[in-house]
């Protein structure tokens, strides 16, 4: 197990419209991101446990191998600058992410 | 080959001079920017003003329209304004009226507009012909009614008319991002595909770079095969990560770019480092759409918002504190009974859940909390009265076990509250299946 911190080299949230969060994991090693990739670890369940969200709130999941990518797009809790929202950029949702264990050799 | 110089990832957001200059030395064909993003949020779309203040605007303008008049090249910009409503497009238009006045220069220049009427868009809902887009959700009559603009992502066929007419400037309204930068490749028959990838990649300026930077300029040179891309900081580059993770940011699928016109494919993008500053690109298609979805963006009047900033530092207040805010709302019931259901109240509670709000999973609280008390309603003076009494009522709050029985909050400042003014929510976020007219001025200055 490490942390996902050790394994990335970008962890992001940002709006992909006013609507969805879009969350981006770069990782460092071709290898570990094929594992992963092939396991699906980053599934709608991780996603949504990770977030404490509904499943049906996270929107898609995307692999993007020019870059050892995975994305994922989940709903806002309230749209960007609506009442009650907390981050109008959705800049700082990644937190959660720099704390969870990935099992690397699954 | 075609230069496309992207001086800034919003024009006013800036650029070095330094960069400015060696760009000059590489004489671009065309000088595109964009100015606009739903990003600061429906604020700005809702007042149809600028996220950019006007002087920052205009050094960057002044810049701009020298180059483009000293190498007789056409300058592009996309979502005028921020918002790209027609007052947006208008105010850009002053601004370079300004510059031309002052500096003796004259452009034809060309308005596009993207404003569409609500009539516009109620015609369409009631013929079926409007679907949510990207999480939002299901389109109300209501949501059209209460917007104050509503603006269609254009597509790139209006710029190209607006080249054809020999316009130097292009002030448009909103528009699909990459699409200032596709234009000139497009009239003059580069592929597709590579155009409006390479559009997407300059849109950000310098973002796609090491380091990347909002406010600094990047060139593309497009060719029969491929694309180049480098930054003109010369201390800056282009790797392949960091043009090709630019693909993945803000964009929910990188593969599949949608835009008006249709959807740039990555499947076969190759991505190579030419040399240490330059990335080449290739493979990236185009694929039309069959039916055409214009995206429609409008902001609907929420209400004036009021804020209060305090802070707290008592131990057992702070372990008090959902209980605390809870019993402000019984309070205000009471003393208010007539206002209820006419105003809205959100705790922010910094120290606690205050930025990541329902997803926060961190169980422990700081030991100061930061309090940010929003209200919200119709009315300005129901604001103020809320907001005042919710200060002075948790100030000297008696909750359980309390002990500092002088006052709860630690103000900043005097006046503690603000009323900040009206507040918007994006009310239409969706593709809408319409033949929309958007109408050009051209005219010489």
């Amino acid at each position: 197990m490490s942390k996902l911190i050790n394994l990335a080299k970008i962890i992001r949230t940002k709006n992909s419209g006013p609507f969805v969060l879009t969350i981006d994991i770069i990782l460092k090693d071709k290898e570990i991101y094929e594992r992963l990739k092939k396991k699906n670890y980053f599934s709608r369940e991780w996603w949504a446990k990770t977030y404490n969200i509904d499943i049906e709130d996270v929107l898609s999941i995307v692999y993007f191998d020019p870059v050892c990518a995975v994305k994922a797009n989940i709903r806002r809790f309230v749209s960007s600058g609506d009442f009650g929202d907390t981050d109008v950029y959705g800049a700082q949702q990644h937190a959660p992410l720099l704390e969870v264990e990935i099992d690397e050799n699954c | 080959m075609l230069k496309i110089y992207s001086p800034t990832a919003i024009l006013g957001y800036g650029f070095p001079i330094e960069s400015y200059k060696k760009a000059l030395e590489l004489n671009p064909d065309v000088i595109a920017v964009d100015a606009g993003s739903t990003d600061p949020g429906p604020y700005y779309l809702g007042k149809g003003i600028s996220f950019v203040e006007k002087e920052a605007t205009k050094r960057d303008l002044s810049l701009l329209l020298e180059m483009a008049k000293k190498k007789d090249i056409p300058l592009i910009i996309g979502s005028a304004g921020g918002c790209g409503t027609k007052t947006s497009v208008e105010w850009t238009l002053n601004i370079v009226k300004e510059i031309c006045k002052k500096e003796k220069m004259h452009f034809n220049i060309a308005l596009i507009f993207s404003d569409v009427s609500k009539e516009r868009v109620l015609q369409a809902l009631r013929k079926g012909k409007i679907k949510s887009l990207d999480g939002s959700h299901e389109l109300k009559e209501n949501d059209v009614l209460n917007s104050t603009n509503i603006v269609a992502q254009i597509g790139v066929k209006p710029f190209i008319d607006a080249l054809e007419k020999n316009s130097q400037i292009i002030i448009a309204g909103r528009s699909y991002d990459p699409n200032p930068f596709s234009a000139l490749p497009l009239m003059k028959g580069y592929d597709r595909g590579l155009s409006f990838h390479l559009g997407k990649i300059l849109e950000c300026g310098a973002i796609a770079c090491e380091p990347g930077s909002g406010r600094d300029g990047l060139m593309g040179v497009i060719f029969e095969d491929r694309f180049e891309v480098f930054p003109l900081d010369e201390r800056k580059k282009c790797t392949v990560l960091s043009v090709a993770s630019h693909t993945l940011y803000e964009k929910s699928d990188p593969y599949h770019l949608y835009g008006p016109d249709g959807m740039i494919n990555l499947e076969d993008t190759v991505f190579l480092q030419k040399d240490e500053r330059t990335v080449i690109v290739k493979g990236s298609k185009f694929i039309p759409s069959v039916k055409k979805w214009i995206k429609i963006e409008g902001a609907e009047f929420l209400g004036y918002r009021g804020v209060c900033i305090a802070g707290i530092r008592d131990p057992i207040m702070i372990s008090k504190i959902d209980e605390i805010l809870k019993a402000q709302y019984k309070i205000l019931e009471e003393n208010f009974p007539k206002l209820l259901g006419q105003y809205k109240i959100s705790f922010h509670i910094y120290g606690k859940n205050g930025v990541m709000g329902p997803w926060e999973k961190e169980k422990r609280t700081s030991h100061e909390l930061g309090l940010v008390i929003e209200v919200l309603s119709k009315n300005r003076k129901i604001t103020k009265t809320i907001l005042g009494f919710i200060r002075s009522s948790l100030l000297h709050f008696g909750y359980e076990g309390r002990i500092s029985t002088a006052g709860n909050l630690a103000f900043p400042f005097s006046p503690a509250e603000s009323i900040w003014g009206e507040a918007y929510r994006f009310s239409v976020y969706h593709l809408i299946n319409e033949e929309l007219e958007f109408p050009m001025e051209v005219f010489k200055i």
